[in-house]
């Protein structure tokens, strides 16, 4: 196995990434104002802002899935046991005695057992729950004459609140997974650059060298 | 023929046809005839007359208009009595009692001065089926010429007026020429409904609170579709009438308008909101789509009449009945302790009224209601210990139908019997009779002249009750930028926080937000503990 900076992260990947950060960051915001937590800007333009950045937001996610999809990266988010308790006991002890995270990525793996378990639940649970949630809520109109009392109103956005906290809770655990192990700038730069280290067996670093030599980043070779 | 013979003649050919040409081309095109009518009715002999009382006049106008008399006749205008065809109640003002100057009966000379008819002394009995006691000209003629007594059960000012009378306006009577008067009839102009609408109550937006003399000159802020520089609407552009019967009913309100717009030449019996706008009024975009969602639950009102009483006009809030006849030397006095933003002082105290309160631009009452008005009626036993509703408001926020409405909340407190539990009627306008309180200052005699006149039961001992009176509020529309913004309901103190029934987003802090801000709170904790553990330790999870 080789350790070399390998293109994990494409273009699309990261235009993915970092407009999904602008769009939360703005959904939790403007939600906080809908939900009357500040009054930072009125409310009706919250609601536009919330209402059109959300649009926005699940038109990138069709792209998203489509990308996913066809490129096969969707096999990185499926969860695996294998390695899960190593990766959850550093979290819980080995990261006070100064361990070495025990995961390495891998070409066809660069999310760790426990990450890829998180993404997973947040993509067939939480994120499928706000968006359902949200698009019942924007479309309440064409439903309310069912809905007499709003009752199911209140069920429709109360779950859309928790859910908008949970991806909150979401967010404060992976920026501070960030600071753990080679720390916070070395964890961004990835997405930033989109190559990360990732062991290599010599096949992998032989065909990456000859069919996709833009993967491989000219540092990190000499340490192989 | 020579050349020049030729030519002179074709000069003066031109010459004779020049001024005809220029006065074709120059001068306007006669006047159309009429101002919108099809008669001139000062040009009608029968008109020429010296009529000496309105039912003269009326006279006159049936030789034409034969049907008129008999279709006001079968009108709320007329009748003052309606039955609800939903509850059964017999409301109209000939039976209901109010938060104002209570009722009718043993009233009337005063409280007809407002009926579209002349001399209706009685209001146990129907008006008189007489077609020249119709009053044509309250309705049509220019008020600037014509005028109601206050006193005389709808008859006009004739010379020799008495010295002090005054109109139903409140205005100083002048006599009135009834020719002049008939000569100027037309469609009604607002003028000629505000004389009795605007004055409800015994006084200028006394009752109503969205309908007062502001109204009739008013500004674009005031009434967007009035407005005298805008759209100028009358108050039958709205209030369509067919056969003297004019649209709009506050005793079965017709509070949410499914039909929406009807086709040219259709829909003439309603005055929504609904009938010209729709139940979709707002554009084609986004935040019309959304403010479109609020249309099945709120009411157009609830946005577009921030408040009522505006332009400059008040309305009495709060009304007293209870400390009305204190006396100073034996003789009856008032205060006077509201300044109108005019400068005007109103009322505040009168031996014959009790203690007002007034206000302008009010904020309005919300309340889900479905158009049904139930009164108290004299019949009803009341609970003194709660505030009585002089009229309760039917609705509720999940029967499909109702919408959150404004009204004017109108606080009173007024006599009942507190044996029988009832609301009284009392005699207050005799105006010379040894029982109206007005003149005697005494509420036994009062109200039981009130009860005996209008053959109620009374234990002959009476109090006070707090009591509710609702008015929906539905005129007085503010301009588009004047309309309520979000924040108004949409925050923790909005206007409909009170309200039941509706979920608002804003307004309150929700189990979803509660259990939401739990999970997020726990989870920054563990955060904070495992970073701070990291330090303790002295690790920080950084290696290289």
């Amino acid at each position: 196995m080789t350790e070399r900076l390998v293109k994990v992260y494409s273009r699309f990947n990261r235009l993915w990434h970092w407009s999904q950060v602008a769009s939360i960051a703005i959904l939790l915001f403007t939600g906080a104002r809908i939900m009357g937590l500040h009054s930072v800007l009125p409310f009706g333009l919250a609601v536009m802002v919330h209402t059109v950045v959300a649009l926005a937001l699940l038109v990138l996610w069709a792209f998203v899935v489509f990308w996913l999809m066809t490129t096969g990266a969707w096999r990185q988010f499926i969860p695996s046991l294998d390695g899960f308790v190593e990766v959850a006991r550093y979290y819980a002890w080995g990261v006070f005695r100064g361990q070495e995270h025990p995961y390495h990525k891998r070409l066809g793996r660069r999310l760790n057992p426990l990450q890829a378990f998180a993404y997973f639940a947040l993509k067939m649970v939480l994120l499928p729950a706000i968006w359902i949630t949200g698009l019942a809520y924007l479309l309440h109109g064409l439903w309310s004459h069912l809905d007499s009392g709003d009752q199911w109103l209140w069920l429709v956005a109360n779950l859309h609140i928790l859910a908008g906290f949970a991806v909150a809770a979401f967010v404060v655990i992976h920026v501070y997974l960030l600071t753990i192990g080679h720390g916070f700038r070395a964890h961004v730069r990835p997405m930033l650059t989109g190559f990360d280290r990732v062991d290599l067996t010599p096949e992998q670093e032989a065909y990456l060298e000859t069919e996709e030599p833009g993967r491989l980043h000219p540092e990190l070779r000499a340490k192989g | 023929m020579s050349r020049a013979y030729f030519c002179a003649l074709f000069s003066v050919a031109i010459f004779l046809a020049t001024p005809t040409l220029a006065q074709e081309v120059g001068a306007d095109p006669p006047a159309v005839p009429g101002k919108g009518s099809t008669a001139d009715h000062t040009k009608f002999e029968i008109l020429k007359q010296d009529f000496a009382s309105g039912p003269e006049v009326t006279r006159a106008c049936l030789k034409c208009h034969t049907e008129a008399s008999d279709q006001v006749m079968h009108t709320l205008h007329w009748n003052w009595d309606y039955t609800h065809p939903a509850t059964g109640q017999s409301l109209g003002k000939k039976n209901v009692i109010n938060a104002f100057c209570g009722n009718t009966a043993s009233n009337e000379t005063r409280c007809t001065s407002c009926h579209t008819g002349y001399g209706w002394t009685d209001t146990r009995v129907s008006a008189p089926a007489d077609p020249t006691r119709v009053d044509c000209l309250v309705c049509h003629a220019d008020t600037a010429l014509y005028s109601k007594l206050d006193n005389q059960a709808g008859n006009p000012p004739l010379s020799p007026v008495p010295e002090g009378a005054k109109t139903i306006t409140g205005a100083l009577a002048t006599p009135v020429d009834l020719s002049k008067a008939a000569m100027s009839v037309g469609v009604p102009q607002r003028e000629n409904c505000g004389q009795c609408h605007f004055n409800g109550g015994g006084g200028d937006n006394v009752k109503h609170g969205d309908l007062s003399s502001a109204l009739i000159a008013a500004t674009r802020d005031v009434d967007v579709h009035m407005a005298s520089d805008g759209l100028n609407f009358t108050c039958e552009t709205c209030h369509l009438s067919s056969e003297h019967k004019v649209a709009g009913s506050r005793y079965a309100v017709n509070a949410h308008d499914l039909g929406g717009t009807g086709l040219p030449g259709m829909r003439r019996d309603v005055a929504s909101c609904e009938s010209c706008h729709s139940d979709s009024p707002h554009g084609a975009s986004l935040i019309g789509m959304k403010l479109n969602d609020h249309t099945d639950r709120v009411a157009c009102q609830t946005c577009h009449i921030p408040e009522f009483a505006r332009g400059g006009v008040a309305t009495k809030t709060v009304w007293d009945w209870s400390t009305a006849g204190k006396l100073k030397d034996g003789k009856p006095y008032h205060e006077a302790a509201f300044t109108q933003s005019d400068g005007k002082a109103l009322h505040t105290y009168l031996s014959t009224k009790g203690n007002f309160e007034w206000g302008e631009n009010v904020v309005p009452h919300y309340a889900w209601f479905d158009g049904q008005v139930e009164y108290t009626l004299s019949d009803e036993v009341i609970d003194p210990e709660q505030v009585v509703e002089v009229n309760r408001l039917s609705g509720s926020p999940d029967d499909g139908t109702s919408r959150i409405w404004p009204f004017k909340r109108m606080v009173g407190r007024q006599a009942y019997d507190t044996e029988n539990l009832t609301l009284v009627y009392n005699q207050v306008y005799g105006p010379e009779t040894d029982t109206a309180f007005w003149t005697n200052f005494d509420w036994s005699k009062s109200i039981e002249a009130g009860m005996r006149y209008a053959g109620k039961p009374y234990s002959g001992s009476y109090g006070f009750v707090d009591t509710y009176m609702y008015w929906p509020i539905t005129h007085m529309v503010a301009p588009g930028e004047d309309a309520l913004k979000c924040d108004a309901c949409h925050a923790r103190d909005g206007r409909l926080t009170a309200l039941a029934g509706v979920y608002m987003p804003g307004a309150k802090l929700t189990l979803g937000g509660k259990l939401g801000m739990a999970l997020f709170a726990l989870v920054a904790l563990g955060v904070a503990v495992h970073g701070g553990l990291r330090l303790v330790t002295g690790r920080g999870g950084d290696h290289d």
